[in-house]
């Protein structure tokens, strides 16, 4: 069984973020660009897939500018197998991203496809769920486990709830929570080694899909700030903080 | 004049009013001419009253199925779409559920979704947030198509209930349902205490607990407010709390009248799930703890002491 991994490039976690004045976009002139930290826990995932002999190989994906080639050579690095590089020259929305995955799905016929649950650039949460709908596949969003047998993924879900056990018939599409694993640290070997795995180069457009259409981005701005409150000395004090507020 | 849908939330046979009426008003800030509520289920009927009842809700469709015993996001979306026919906006609320099922809906009508609505600026103009809401969108839908949304709980005021109900409307869809996904079990966090995501008081405990059975001292306090219990995603890593109490981007976001930040430093993703809060107050020994600086009162002291002392004051 293959597993594809799709792979998003974004402004790493670590970043403080910056609107820029004219409220044209975010800063990312000179920021350092990492793996959407929940596709490296997608990636990870995969990798413990194979290396329990359920998944043969793992392909890593991504649809980005042509300088997001060294962004899959990490990907390949951590131990996938060939990597995939849709080369767009700008960013897609998740509707023409799962029309993407899509094709490539098509073309390599995976058994499991798996994803970060959002992207924590655009935050929204919808690629995953938007392949499996046009794909006519199960799939099982916010995963803290995995299990793989006969045919089924066994998926436990953090939902609000609690959470959430399901069994989806493979193939399927899963998206990946924050506690499903600790990724590895990438060897200085491995990345020696990732320079000769193959990294297949396609261009969007010759993919040649109809990417639907998409919201128009009209502004960015800081989020409103909170007033700056006051100190109180003890518990005593708090409480009269609280009782002058009416909120005891 | 325009029609919106909106996907009711549900489980073990009761409405999640709290999320189902925030969508409303959300609904209702766009000047429709109709909002009707869609409630998908085994037995739709009693969820079905409870939504009838919301202020602002026009009618009510249901469709009562086996297959909807839980909510698959595939299972349900195939629906929805046949539901959404003549609406020109479809609604569900930003929880897990939202999140699981609204982009499947959206793909299957082939137009985008908007994520996390927080503002309705125009019919077709909304607000959301990007980058663990360290920056705000404003994206216009195109025109011509439906607008598919998930709607930010936290950004929102609960629409209140009224005694006279909207009429309910059952519905057949006939589609064909996928048999591809099995409901296993889940596995819920047993409380008496209010829920997260809707209390309107709530004390989160942090790393300073320094162990679950100092945590106790979290679940004293909230018992003495009638609060929630809240937790940062530090606690839960530390296993002081279930994963299910975490708040922030990563857990729950969350918009109660009061916050207590007990021990807890304020990390980005933390101050995120509870910026909409009413009044925060953060008692940290660190006076240099990043909380103070979104905190409305703050009090620098040593977690152990200030909680007895405060417990106390309570009477």
């Amino acid at each position: 069984m293959k597993i594809l991994v799709a792979y998003k490039r974004v402004v790493d976690y670590n970043v403080r973020i910056q609107v820029k004045p004219d409220g044209s976009g975010v800063v990312t002139e000179g920021v350092k660009l990492s793996a959407n930290p929940f596709d490296e826990i997608a990636l990870e995932e995969a990798l413990r897939l194979r290396e329990r002999g359920l998944a043969s190989e793992v392909v890593v994906a991504t649809i980005a500018p042509a300088d997001a080639a060294a962004h899959l050579r990490n990907g390949l690095a951590m131990g996938a197998n060939r990597a995939i590089h849709v080369v767009a020259d700008r960013s897609l929305e998740p509707l023409a991203a799962a029309r993407v995955l899509l094709e490539l799905v098509r073309r390599e016929q995976p058994g499991i496809v798996l994803l970060g649950k959002q992207a924590i650039d655009d935050d929204c949460n919808q690629t995953g769920q938007m392949l499996a709908a046009l794909w006519g596949r199960p799939q099982a969003t916010f995963a803290s486990k995995v299990e793989v047998e006969g045919g089924w993924a066994r998926v436990t879900r953090e939902v609000d709830a609690g959470l959430e056990v399901l069994e989806v018939e493979l193939p399927c599409v899963i998206t990946t929570d924050l506690r499903l694993n600790e990724p590895r640290f990438i060897k200085l070997p491995e990345i020696m080694k990732a320079k000769t795995k193959p990294l297949q180069t396609l261009a969007l457009a010759d993919l040649g899909l109809e990417l639907g259409p998409e919201l128009k981005v009209l502004h960015y701005e800081p989020p409103s700030k909170r007033q700056k409150g006051i100190m109180v000395k003890d518990a005593a004090e708090l409480v009269a903080a609280l009782r002058a507020r009416g909120l005891l | 004049m325009s029609r919106v849908l909106i996907v009711a939330e549900h489980l073990s046979g009761r409405l999640n009013r709290n999320a189902t009426a925030k969508c409303v008003s959300a609904a209702r800030a766009l000047s429709p001419e109709e909002v009707a509520v869609a409630v998908l289920a085994a037995e739709p009927g009693p969820i079905a009253e409870e939504a009838a009842r919301i202020e602002g809700v026009d009618r009510v469709l249901t469709v009562s199925r086996p297959e909807n015993a839980h909510p698959l996001g595939q299972v349900l979306a195939p629906q929805i779409v046949e539901l959404a026919a003549g609406y020109h906006y479809v609604f569900g609320p930003a929880t897990t559920f939202g999140k699981d099922l609204m982009p499947c809906v959206a793909a299957l009508l082939g137009v985008p979704q908007v994520s996390d609505l927080m503002a309705v600026l125009g019919p077709r103009r909304f607000k959301r947030p990007i980058y663990a809401g360290n920056a705000i969108l404003t994206v216009e839908v195109p025109e011509g198509i439906p607008v598919v949304a998930t709607v930010r709980i936290a950004s929102w005021p609960a629409a209140g209930t009224r005694v006279e109900s909207a009429p309910i409307e059952a519905r057949e869809v006939a589609v064909e349902l996928p048999a591809h996904t099995r409901f296993v079990e889940l596995r819920q966090g047993k409380s008496d205490r209010p829920d997260l995501q809707s209390a309107t008081r709530v004390v989160s405990g942090g790393r300073a607990l320094g162990s679950a059975e100092n945590f106790q001292i979290i679940y004293r306090l909230a018992d003495k407010l009638g609060a929630a219990v809240g937790a940062s995603r530090a606690a839960v890593d530390a296993g002081y709390a279930p994963n299910d109490l975490q708040v922030g981007q990563t857990g729950k976001i969350i918009a109660p009248e009061l916050y207590i930040a007990v021990g807890i430093s304020g990390a980005i993703q933390h101050l995120t799930g509870i910026k909409d809060a009413g009044t925060i107050v953060a008692i940290n020994k660190d006076p240099e703890a990043p909380i103070f600086e979104i905190a409305d009162i703050g009090l620098v002291g040593d977690l152990f002491k200030v909680l007895p002392e405060l417990e106390a004051a309570l009477g």
